[in-house]
């Protein structure tokens, strides 16, 4: 470590979430282990357990892919089940990889790792160039909104680190890319078994002149991915402290989920509609002029309004939608298929409530990226877009315009098992 | 500082006071597993910062295998009593005692294992629908997998191969009766984060944390503290050394560390050094590549 780790600007580090997707054999998991292994954030005794489990299964090399398959069964065949989380950090940023498997249950687990994302790293391997999953993975990317999309070419090594390769599929990806709604992709040749372009500069590929994939991370700019204009806060709880000292105190604890609240801000309270004033922000025992997201505090009010867990405190010159009948985009997640006309449970910011599926308008194919409006059964992994009517009316944002207010989870009545992910249109 | 940037801490901050107040919220009879460990500290700060100027709406727990360090346990009452919170002890002893639990033998022998019946009885005795626990995910590749809430079904297992998808900051807390969920508040903090946390906030810890002179044995590579709960060897020396411990747990599978790091400071420094993980010195680990895995789904922390 150069700089010295309790300095404020070791302890003042912004926070980037990446998701990786990748087909099976791409070597997501060896880029895994290389900018881990890189950023020295494997450790040695980590490092003489896979080297151990390498050995033991008769491999010629360490297996960097030992260290992000957690459980037995991945182990022991050899694959990801599911997303598993990472972490690591440079003098620059802390970093958490959501590390989704390429195959089983492909969909479910991406969107899973993408709804917190700021970056999709997509792995392409170069020798097979732009293939179905690859449209999948950048589909979903564009889905569920990550701002940024880094395209790995990986693999480069074995196509002698060659420039018209590399020309021709990043080509190929921003054809059919520009069906979708990615807001900012660059694409990085790598070779992630040798470490060309992951940490340090490939010296095989002088043509390329752009940052390696750790430069990227480190640089991309993330302080725009949170929704900063409009004023939203879901309330979680009502603190009532009940004791002498805060006698009359009456607080609403949540976290911002966009925008910022000031005190002496006018806010409208939903779903009364009433208004009243911001008289205070506590957080711990500090008392805050304003909170932004995605901070956590505790507000009060001016008036004395009947205020609970699922109401929600916007800026009163800033409207939000509010309707019981929603149309989304839905990934579903559950074994059994939706039930057209079935009832289920939404959950929304912190709010909890009945809805039925009134209609499937089409499925997506996700390999090709057309819409079918004749076969609308969706099953496990399939996207699509629906319409439901909810029992009480919903306050919420379009998900393009807010990740927070836009999204919702519907469960399964009688397991109580998520089975569906919901984007709001 | 910008504008309209927070930094990495406050941002884990932030995530895991929503985690902690989505399950007051969302459950009747909620409970803080607390060890006296730094992971348990600082999730009880979260949960005291979450809900001021209110108490913490919920009690703490702490599974006692009796192999403790006696200054885990003076800062355990301590820390209750400062703050006021209801700290409710189960030991396992009283499992071994009624038979529900059976003490291994040997000199490997360690109640880490058997805190899982004491745990489950606990949980079942007081009908708990939530334990809340200071596990992360970068301590463990099983726990890597780990959701912050994670479903227990009626026997406190975790199915890892069937688990819930989570979603943006959405939490599904449901779930049928006799069933309850553990719930990871600190799920993404890393052990230097936790650090620099401590540091950030002034958070009070056991003297365990910082250097002091105990007398330690060598046991397969890990240094342990001699207490009277471990059998040593003929061949085994105590010595005198000058250590401190980087995880504290039962004091029959914790390791110490040869340091002098006397303060918040000196332990950051030796932490962004170290190229050991932190519980590359926990004896419960080096069972099995998979003992982590094995010890969660029979209902394990």
């Amino acid at each position: 470590m150069d700089k010295d780790a309790t300095s404020t600007a070791y302890l003042d580090m912004e926070l980037l979430r990446f998701t990786t997707a990748g087909s099976v054999d791409d070597g997501k998991s060896t880029l895994i282990g290389r900018l881990l292994y890189d950023s020295k954030a494997i450790f040695q005794d980590q490092l003489d357990a896979i080297e151990l489990a390498s050995v033991k299964k008769g491999e010629e090399y360490i297996n960097l892919a030992l260290l992000t398959d957690g459980l037995r069964a991945e182990r022991e065949q050899g694959i990801t089940i599911d997303v598993a989380y990472r972490y690591f950090n440079t003098p620059k940023r802390k970093f958490i990889i959501a590390d989704t498997p390429g195959h089983i249950q492909y969909t479910r687990n991406m969107v899973t790792g993408a709804s917190t994302a700021n970056v999709a790293v997509i792995l392409v391997d170069a020798r097979h160039g732009v293939i179905e999953q690859t449209i999948r993975h950048a589909y979903i990317a564009s889905l569920l909104r990550i701002p940024h999309v880094i395209v790995c070419v990986n693999k480069m090594d074995l196509v002698d680190y060659r420039e018209d390769i590399f020309d021709s599929i990043q080509k190929r990806f921003m054809d059919f890319s520009t069906n979708l709604d990615i807001q900012d992709v660059r694409f990085i040749p790598i070779s992630a078994l040798n470490g060309d372009n992951v940490v340090d500069r490939s010296v095989k590929m002088n043509w390329y002149e752009g940052p390696t994939l750790m430069y990227q991370l480190e640089n991309v700019y993330i302080t725009n991915d949170y929704n900063l204009l409009d004023a939203r806060f879901p309330v979680q709880y009502v603190i009532r402290p009940q004791s002498t000292e805060y006698h009359d105190y009456r607080g609403y604890a949540g976290r911002v989920a966009s925008g910022t609240l000031k005190v002496g801000d006018k806010v409208k309270v939903l779903p009364s509609g009433f208004t009243s004033t911001i008289k205070r922000i506590d957080f711990g025992k500090e008392t805050l002029e304003m909170v932004t997201a995605p901070q956590s505090a505790i507000i009060s009010l001016e008036d004395d309004l009947d205020i609970s867990r699922g109401c929600m405190v916007i800026s009163a010159e800033n409207g939000i939608r509010q309707s019981q009948d929603i149309d989304l985009m839905v990934c579903w997640l559950g074994e059994k298929p939706m039930i057209p006309g079935g009832k289920y449970i939404v959950k929304h910011t912190t709010s909890d409530l009945r809805c039925m599926i009134k209609e499937v308008k089409y499925k997506v194919d996700i390999n090709t990226l057309e819409k079918d409006y004749e076969n609308r059964t969706i099953e496990l992994n399939d996207i699509g877009c629906i319409s439901i009517r909810t029992t009480k009316p919903l306050f919420f944002d379009s998900y393009r315009q807010n990740r927070f207010t836009g999204s919702l989870v519907i469960i399964d009545e009688g397991t109580n098992v998520t089975v569906g992910a919901g984007m709001i249109i | 500082m910008k504008r309209f940037s927070i930094n990495h801490l406050r941002e884990l901050e932030s995530e895991s006071i929503y985690v902690i107040r989505e399950v007051a919220a969302q459950f009747e009879n909620p409970v803080m597993l607390f060890s006296g460990g730094k992971d348990s500290i600082i999730m009880f700060h979260l949960a005291r910062k979450a809900f001021f100027p209110a108490k913490v709406p919920f009690p703490l727990m702490h599974i006692d295998t009796g192999h403790n360090f006696q200054e885990t346990i003076e800062f355990r009452d301590w820390l209750a009593d400062e703050s006021g919170a209801k700290m409710i002890v189960r030991y396992v002893q009283d499992s071994i005692d009624c038979g529900r639990a059976a003490e291994e033998t040997g000199f490997t022998a360690s109640r880490n294992k058997l805190q899982t019946v004491t745990l489950l009885d606990a949980i079942a005795e007081l009908k708990f629908d939530c334990a809340m626990g200071g596990g992360r995910r970068d301590e463990e590749k099983a726990r890597a997998k780990e959701r912050f809430f994670s479903h227990r079904d009626e026997f406190g297992q975790w199915d890892p191969k069937n688990q819930r998808p989570e979603l943006w900051n959405i939490f599904n807390g449901r779930k049928n009766i006799g069933e309850h969920f553990r719930v990871f508040p600190i799920s993404n903090w890393t052990e230097m984060d936790v650090w620099q946390y401590i540091y950030l906030e002034n958070i009070a810890i056991p003297n365990l944390y910082f250097s002091h002179e105990r007398e330690v044995f060598n046991r397969d590579g890990i240094l342990y503290a001699k207490t009277p709960f471990m059998k040593i060897r003929d061949t085994e020396k105590v010595e005198k050394r000058i250590i401190r411990f980087r995880t504290i747990g039962d004091a029959t599978c914790t390791g110490a560390l040869e340091s002098i790091a006397n303060s918040l400071e000196d332990i950051i420094r030796e932490v962004a050094a170290t190229r050991v993980t932190e519980r590359g010195g926990r004896a419960d680990d080096k069972r099995s590549e998979a003992a982590m895995e094995d010890r969660k789904i029979e209902g394990y922390f």
